[in-house]
């Protein structure tokens, strides 16, 4: 008897690791089943494409989110920062101001370069100032919103007929949307910078143990300020796109919330949020579940309030499911 | 006899993944005795009191506590029907006040809610009665790590507890407070009370302890009453060899290196706080120990020479040119080393493989362009877990699985792929097992034998005198003597710090 309870456990265990690996991609597959039986265009490519699409946003933004948390800290600006950069680049582009002549790419660099700089004063404070993530960021949240309201004079920025709205709706040959070429370099390039790089290694091992990594010779504030940069830049790039697809910069409501679910993307891919090690696959298939259950909610013709609760009972059970459970 | 057991543990066995932590083990405790459980790094100490205080399950096994057959699922279990745990970190929070770490969980009430007054006036009484007289609502951490560990003992008592577990309670005392804790343990045994004591030190065991339970490689190998068995016995019987080349000391290995120019040397290094003017000089090749006192300033002085303590005044020259520390950074690009006392909070990376703890130094050094060289990071792994014999089912295992003695390993190697001009070791046997402590010491010979120069800090006299050329006795942030050769000694180096408290002392008075 004793041995089938050894056996029992060591089940029980192996179970625990692979649903700790693996929960995320099943909580995706179920997803898809129940789509796929509840409405039977689900599984079109087309439906596909579109799942891409809107899911472009918290994709990206949850891989900057993934090296920020994975160095100990959160960044809860993204989606303001996103609202910063589209609504910089609508202003320039619509020649608001008549300080700066009228231009894409002018547009594009200000809003780069404005994202960069609320980047840089995230990891500046929390690195050099010692500062919470949380409040820093909070801050930083409540500004870039105030600032993109204040720039856009509390308007949406519409514009059309320029090159830049052809942007967020190109498809490439085989109707592939931009979109899906962007998330596959992102994360290419994330899993590349995390698993091969020096860098990688050192926001998981500030992460871990702050502490220690000083004392490896760790330039701690040097790689929190990059990483909270690379958060932005990463927004800012998010912002661009949201803004070019739908031909507008609502200073309000774009990127609202985005980076709540960018948090719980990584929270559900399995990466601890007290820092350590970046996973990068469950990551971006935990962005997508985000997304799926907005739309299943959606197809279904159930009330949106109902996907947040849904949301939040996903990440709760996630989060449980990754928990170190030793004892 | 039988019916004077308090704790009896049969059969004991417990699997992690893939490994065998406890191997059919056979454990008993009698009724007021101190019971030393000794073994080597992995031998399964702490699986096994882990499985005793409900922080594991057993995978099968039987535990006859007090004569009932008991079992633990939750640590709260087990203090429940009498078992206290005291551990080598200490398990209290350190900004509660200590009134409030004594009472935690278990707070006498009133009508309001907690009774404050209550809390404080019997915590203050509590730890009278233990010799102990501190203002019972500062936070903890305002006091030693001494006074830490009596607040811990004081709980473990006030909790009624028939079993007290001290897993290395010693490790951060000093001698005198070491004896203290002695006396209060015989206390306690007096009163009926059983002690689980776990130790590297043979000397403690020997002062304290009754009987002695070996473990090795997660298998028992006997119980023994100590004044049946010698300590070269104990030895061999922990690592399973031979053990009177182990310990045998080396005074005529010592090798003056005068002469020489000094690789570092420092001079009145003062920080104001526990510094207050430290020299040291030390050549190419060289071990030099360093003594004191626990907070003597020997950590401080490390970190001052690592450049993390940048508000340092004093004169640092390396190979002979200025030179400021300010970064641990700076103190690596000049070829230094320095593994830390505290291998958990200030050494290693516990989630992370063998192979990342392992390289994380080295990572600039093996890439290009930020892109890393695995083939190059490979090769270091592969080599210094041949070459310091790293106990590792994997380059790819978490740090956090493996024993103490290899976790300082990897370490070790974290420094050495660096090609050090010098290592700062801070206590770096510590925690860790006979076997591994002998290997580690020889490592260390091997380290000057390269010509890396060695700054040894220890509170171990035994090891200085086996390890140093020469010994630097700190007292106070100040020099206190210094030792050479055949005067190393521990009555010198005692000397020397007994002399200057005398006189300090007689300057105060």
């Amino acid at each position: 008897m004793a041995e089938g309870r050894q056996k029992a456990q060591v089940y029980k265990t192996v179970l625990n690791e692979h649903l700790k690996k693996f929960g995320a991609v099943y909580a995706f597959l179920l997803l898809i089943i129940i789509n796929a039986i509840s409405n039977e265009n689900f599984l079109a490519i087309n439906t596909m494409w579109n799942l891409l699409i809107q899911a472009f946003p918290i994709i990206i933004t949850s891989l900057g989110m993934l090296f920020v948390i994975s160095s100990g800290g959160i960044d809860v600006s993204v989606g303001s920062v996103m609202a910063v950069a589209g609504g910089m680049n609508a202003v320039i582009m619509n020649g608001i101001y008549p300080a700066f002549p009228r231009s894409i790419f002018l547009g594009i660099v200000m809003a780069l370069v404005v994202s960069l700089m609320f980047g840089f004063f995230n990891g500046f404070m929390i690195s050099v100032f010692n500062m919470q993530p949380i409040i820093v960021t909070l801050t930083t949240y409540i500004i870039a919103r105030g600032l993109t309201q204040l720039i856009a004079n509390g308007k949406i920025l519409s514009f059309s007929n320029t090159p830049f709205n052809a942007v967020g709706v190109l498809r490439l040959p085989g109707n592939v949307p931009i979109q899906f070429i962007i998330e596959i370099l992102f994360v290419l390039i994330t899993a590349f910078v995390i698993k091969r790089m020096v860098f990688g290694y050192q926001v998981q091992a500030i992460g871990e143990n702050p502490q220690a990594a000083k004392l490896c010779g760790i330039q701690t504030t040097k790689v929190q300020i990059m990483v909270y940069m690379i958060s932005s830049f990463i927004a800012a790039i998010a912002g661009l796109l949201v803004s070019s697809r739908t031909s507008a910069a609502d200073p309000t409501n774009l990127g609202a919330l985005a980076e709540m679910d960018a948090i719980a993307a990584v929270a559900i891919g399995g990466t601890s949020m007290s820092g350590g090690k970046s996973r990068i696959l469950t990551t971006v298939i935990s962005a997508m579940i985000i997304q799926l259950i907005t739309i299943t909610i959606n197809m279904n013709n159930i009330h949106y309030a109902y996907a947040r609760i849904m949301k939040g009972l996903i990440i709760i059970i996630a989060v449980y499911i990754q928990q170190d459970k030793k004892r | 006899m039988d019916n004077n057991l308090l704790l009896e543990m049969k059969q004991i066995d417990k699997h992690f993944t893939g490994v065998h932590a406890l191997d059919q083990v056979d454990f008993a405790v009698r009724k007021g005795e101190i019971h030393a459980l000794m073994g080597e790094n992995g031998a399964g100490k702490s699986t096994l009191v882990k499985v005793l205080t409900g922080l594991y399950g057993k995978d099968s096994g039987q535990i006859i506590f007090d004569g009932e057959e008991r079992s633990f699922p939750t640590p709260q279990d087990s203090q429940n029907a009498g078992i206290s745990t005291i551990y080598q970190e200490i398990n209290l929070i350190p900004h509660l006040s200590v009134a409030e770490n004594i009472f935690i969980g278990r707070e006498p009430k009133n009508v309001f809610g907690i009774d404050w007054k209550a809390v404080r006036s019997q915590a203050r009484q509590l730890l009278l009665d233990n010799g102990i007289d501190i203002d019972v609502t500062q936070d903890l951490a305002t006091y030693s790590t001494a006074i830490q560990q009596m607040v811990a003992i004081t709980r473990a008592i006030s909790q009624n507890a028939k079993l007290l577990i001290m897993d290395e309670p010693t490790s951060s005392l000093a001698e005198d407070e070491i004896q203290v804790m002695f006396e209060k343990m015989r206390e306690l045994v007096a009163k009926g009370m059983s002690i689980i004591f776990i130790s590297h030190k043979l000397d403690e065991v020997y002062t304290i302890c009754d009987r002695a339970t070996i473990l090795k490689d997660g298998k028992l190998v006997g119980s023994y009453d100590i004044d049946k068995i010698s300590r070269l016995e104990m030895v061999s019987k922990m690592i399973g060899r031979d053990a009177s080349n182990v310990l045998k000391r080396s005074v005529g290995e010592y090798e003056a290196k005068e002469g020489t120019a000094a690789l570092l040397h420092t001079k009145d290094i003062d920080n104001r706080v526990k510094l207050h003017g430290i020299s040291i000089d030390i050549r190419p090749g060289e071990i030099v120990g360093v003594a004191g006192l626990l907070g003597a300033g020997k950590t401080e002085f490390a970190k001052v020479v690592f450049g993390c303590d940048n508000t340092y005044t004093g004169e640092i020259e390396v190979e002979g040119k200025p030179i400021r520390m300010n970064t641990p950074k700076g103190a690596i690009d000049l070829g230094f080393a320095y593994c830390s006392e505290d291998r958990k909070v200030e050494g290693i990376f516990p989630h992370m493989s063998v192979k990342e703890n392992m390289t994380i130094t080295a990572l600039s050094r093996i890439s290009k362009f930020g892109v890393v060289d695995t083939r190059k990071q490979k090769e270091i792994v592969d080599k210094y877990i041949d070459s310091i014999r790293i106990k590792t089912p994997s380059p790819d295992q978490l740090i956090c699985n493996l024993s103490g003695g290899n976790q300082q390993k990897v370490l070790l190697g974290r420094w050495l792929s660096m090609d050090p001009k010098l290592i700062i070791l801070d206590e770096p046997t510590r925690g860790i097992d006979v076997g591994a402590k002998a290997e580690i010491e020889a490592l260390i010979k091997q380290f000057s034998e390269n010509g890396i120069s060695v700054l040894y800090i220890s509170s171990e006299l035994e090891e200085l005198i086996r390890n140093c050329y020469r010994v630097v006795v700190i007292r106070d942030g100040m020099n206190s003597g210094e030792l050479t050769g055949e005067d190393i000694t521990e009555a010198n180096i005692m000397n020397y710090i007994a002399k200057n408290m005398k006189e300090t002392e007689e300057a105060h008075g």
